[in-house]
């Protein structure tokens, strides 16, 4: 081949690849602005839960110094007791883990001996019910799922341990690149408060499901079984906080985060300190590696 | 492994084992006295990396497997018991999910270095050969790992990726019945995975070895892409790489920390803190990110291929899209004769290095692809970007080698390294002399 006739066809081929991509690129973004507004016109397709978006809250427990607020964790606590454990279990905490809440040991016995758990078997062989202790995992409203739905309407009321993780819609592009940079990992916590003061009535345009109740941040519909457990100032705290439905939804959501991530004060604690060790061997490594490639030219 | 050995036992002891068992004469010749080039960039650093973060992981794997009940009914509870109830439980189980992430970064990074500094070209082609062969390796491994924990995206992942192995014509469902000893996922499943998962880091391991082995031999490439040609051309590995690789992998570690520790889910998906249940169909079931492109390719192909004009279907969509995805992956070993330039170095390659990149964003686009329900708008753009993937293996890489006119590369290495330097002294070159890399 000649220069001559190589150069000719490097620019032929040039053009021809700079023209199947003009054509990939500018038909791509064709159909995607024209099925964008497709779909926003016709209305119809698979619609995407949740309806709308958690809204962010502030959380003591949110950023890389952020701890639990135990006052708060005892309200949480509490709206479960009255209210949530009707319902819902928590079986992956212990009686004992309540510490972390700033209970004493006496209190958590009492607090674990309100429930009766089965035990056995005796000496006899046989099985018996004694109250619970702290050493006791939260017992549950129901003997199992079954149960559980029997007294639902056929709806099976989630175990709430890890439920502030398992709740987390998604952020979206390019929300999710900068939740990086903000550390933002309460999409749960948020999810669930939002979930709780966001009941409201129906638009005309849906139909809601007898034995449902509407509620456009629920996560996988538009419309979920619970019906909205929170009752206004049914309550008031023992520390005189006024128990609004944003106060008990607050509250329980950050209960919640503890029950689901009870080492989150820990893990901050101790990535602080790794992290602040790493960055000084870091600096140590960089001048060591300086003085020693600083006779190599490179 | 190379060259003469310059090891000399100085004790009594070193003496005698080194008539005996040499292995202090091994470890010299390959991690003090081993020649690089003197030009290496940051981004040749990830080959430590990843052999670091193969060992954290086996460590924390093995401790982890001492607190993991391998049983459908317990798998759930004995992680988040690890994670509340054992002492740094939670930072270990964090390290190990987080750290099958950072592995997966790093080795795309590896990766695509290789591809942009041509590092497959011969004499290396077995070398890269056996790198996607330790990828594969990892990629089975990750898949297994992540069923163990037995939340819904464990459970629903596996029941998805060994559905694939049904696509295949005749034997398909013995296949995947022999994969899950059973004909369903199941406790059968998580047992035999769990297995597999404990077996195949120490494969890998076992290629790792072949892999460092085959280095030693040819050498490693440089930025330039120009073999080493004297002694003026490469530095002992020690001091120099060591130190090198040692900042690179701190820093990586602090990026791996921040994840750990502050954003441990961050990688994971939400519906896998939901324990297994095969009664409920999680509404998206999507892989692991580190699984994205391919899994955008494998939901590329939902159309059968047939004869034309008639109702024969030769490979139906299922099967196409299995074949597709695990050619984007095969097509990795054939790279080395696909690619036909004899410049190795992108820096020197005018147009492959345009196309270089925008294979790169078309494969993180693929990635999101992948994270997307395949509806809508996001089946045309994953066909799209499926075909350029494979455009770029099979039709871009073969024909720029006949087409591009290279730019002039420079004469050696040190030369390379004065010219960027300007007025370097030849002294200061040659004030660093190191054995010769040799071949062979």
């Amino acid at each position: 081949m000649t220069a001559k006739k190589e150069r000719k066809m490097k620019m032929v081929f040039t053009k021809f690849a700079a023209k199947i991509s003009a054509v990939v690129i500018a038909s791509t973004l064709a159909i995607a602005s024209s099925s964008v507004g497709a779909r926003a016109a016709e209305d119809g397709g698979t619609p995407h839960y949740p309806l709308k978006k958690p809204l962010e809250q502030k959380w003591s427990f949110s950023g890389p110094f952020g701890h639990f607020d135990k006052a708060q964790l005892q309200r949480g606590l509490k709206v479960y007791t009255d209210n949530c454990s009707s319902c819902h279990s928590l079986n992956l905490l212990s009686y004992r883990n309540l510490s972390a809440l700033g209970y004493n040991e006496q209190q958590i016995k009492n607090y674990a001996a309100e429930k009766e758990v089965t035990d056995g078997p005796n000496e006899d062989g046989e099985m018996f019910d004694r109250p619970a202790k702290s050493t006791d995992r939260f017992v549950g409203p129901f003997a199992n799922d079954e149960e559980a739905k029997a007294s639902n309407n056929g709806a099976l009321p989630p175990d709430m341990s890890l439920l502030a993780k398992a709740r987390a819609p998604e952020r979206g592009f390019p929300t999710f690149i900068f939740d990086i940079f903000t550390m933002y990992t309460e999409n749960g916590p948020d999810y669930i408060y939002t979930l709780l003061t966001g009941y409201q009535d129906a638009p005309d345009s849906v139909v809601v499901q007898d034995g449902l109740h509407y509620n456009p941040y629920f996560v996988s519909g538009n419309a979920l079984a619970m019906s909205p457990p929170l009752i206004d100032d049914e309550f008031e705290y023992d520390d005189g906080t006024p128990g609004t439905i944003d106060q008990q939804a607050k509250d329980i959501s950050a209960f919640l985060a503890w029950a689901a991530d009870p080492k989150l004060d820990q893990r901050k604690e101790r990535g602080f300190i790794v992290i602040l060790f790493l960055l000084i061997f870091a600096g140590l490594l960089y001048f060591t590696k300086k003085k020693i490639w600083s006779d190599v030219a490179h | 492994m190379s060259g003469h050995s310059t090891y000399h036992p100085t004790s009594g002891f070193g003496k005698f084992m080194d008539d005996r068992l040499p292995i202090a004469r091994l470890v010299h010749d390959s991690f003090v006295s081993f020649p690089v080039p003197r030009n290496l960039n940051n981004f040749y650093t990830f080959g430590g990396i990843l052999m670091v973060m193969l060992v954290s992981q086996i460590i924390t794997g093995v401790v982890i497997a001492m607190h993991f009940t391998p049983d459908a009914s317990m798998a759930f509870d004995s992680v988040h018991l690890l994670r509340r109830d054992v002492e740094y439980g939670h930072t270990l189980q964090s390290w190990h999910a987080v750290g099958a992430s950072m592995f997966f970064i790093a080795v795309y990074i590896h990766i695509f270095r290789s591809l942009y500094y041509g590092s497959y070209k011969a004499p290396r082609e077995i070398l890269w050969i056996l790198g996607v062969v330790i990828y594969l390796l990892m990629m089975a491994t990750a898949f297994m790992g992540y069923v163990l924990p037995w939340g819904q995206m464990s459970y629903w992942g596996a029941q998805v990726i060994t559905n694939f192995f049904s696509a295949i014509p005749l034997v398909g469902d013995t296949v995947r019945e022999f994969l899950l000893g059973g004909y369903a996922v199941g406790n059968a499943t998580l047992n035999r995975f769990f297995s597999l998962h404990y077996l195949l880091p120490f494969m890998i391991t076992g290629v790792v070895i072949l892999h460092v082995w085959t280095l030693h031999v040819t050498g490693q490439t440089n930025p330039t892409g120009v073999e080493v040609k004297s002694k003026q051309d490469v530095i002992p590995f020690t001091p120099y790489a060591t130190i090198k690789d040692a900042f690179a992998m701190v820093v990586f570690m602090i990026i791996m920390c921040y994840f750990v520790f502050y954003m441990p889910d961050y990688l994971g998906h939400a519906d896998n803190y939901i324990p297994a249940n095969s009664n409920v169909t999680p509404a998206h079931i999507v892989p692991e990110w580190y699984f994205l492109p391919f899994y955008a390719v494998l939901r590329a192909i939902d159309f059968n291929i047939g004869i034309p004009f008639t109702d024969i279907v030769l490979i139906d969509s299922k099967l196409g899209g299995v074949l597709a995805m695990f050619g984007a992956i095969a097509v990795l070993f054939f790279v080395p004769w696909l690619d036909t330039s004899d410049v190795r170095s992108a820096n020197y390659r005018p147009m492959y290095k345009i196309f270089f990149w925008i294979f790169a964003i078309n494969a993180v686009f693929l990635g999101y692809l992948g994270s997307r329900p395949a509806e809508g708008i996001w089946i045309p753009l994953m066909k799209a970007s499926t075909l350029w993937y494979f455009f770029h293996f099979i039709v871009i890489m073969p024909l720029l080698g006949w087409f591009e006119k290279p730019l002039p590369r420079p004469a050696s290495i040190t030369d390379a390294v004065l010219a960027k330097n300007g007025g370097a002294s030849i002294a200061q070159i040659e004030g660093t002399a190191a054995e010769p890399q040799a071949k062979g």
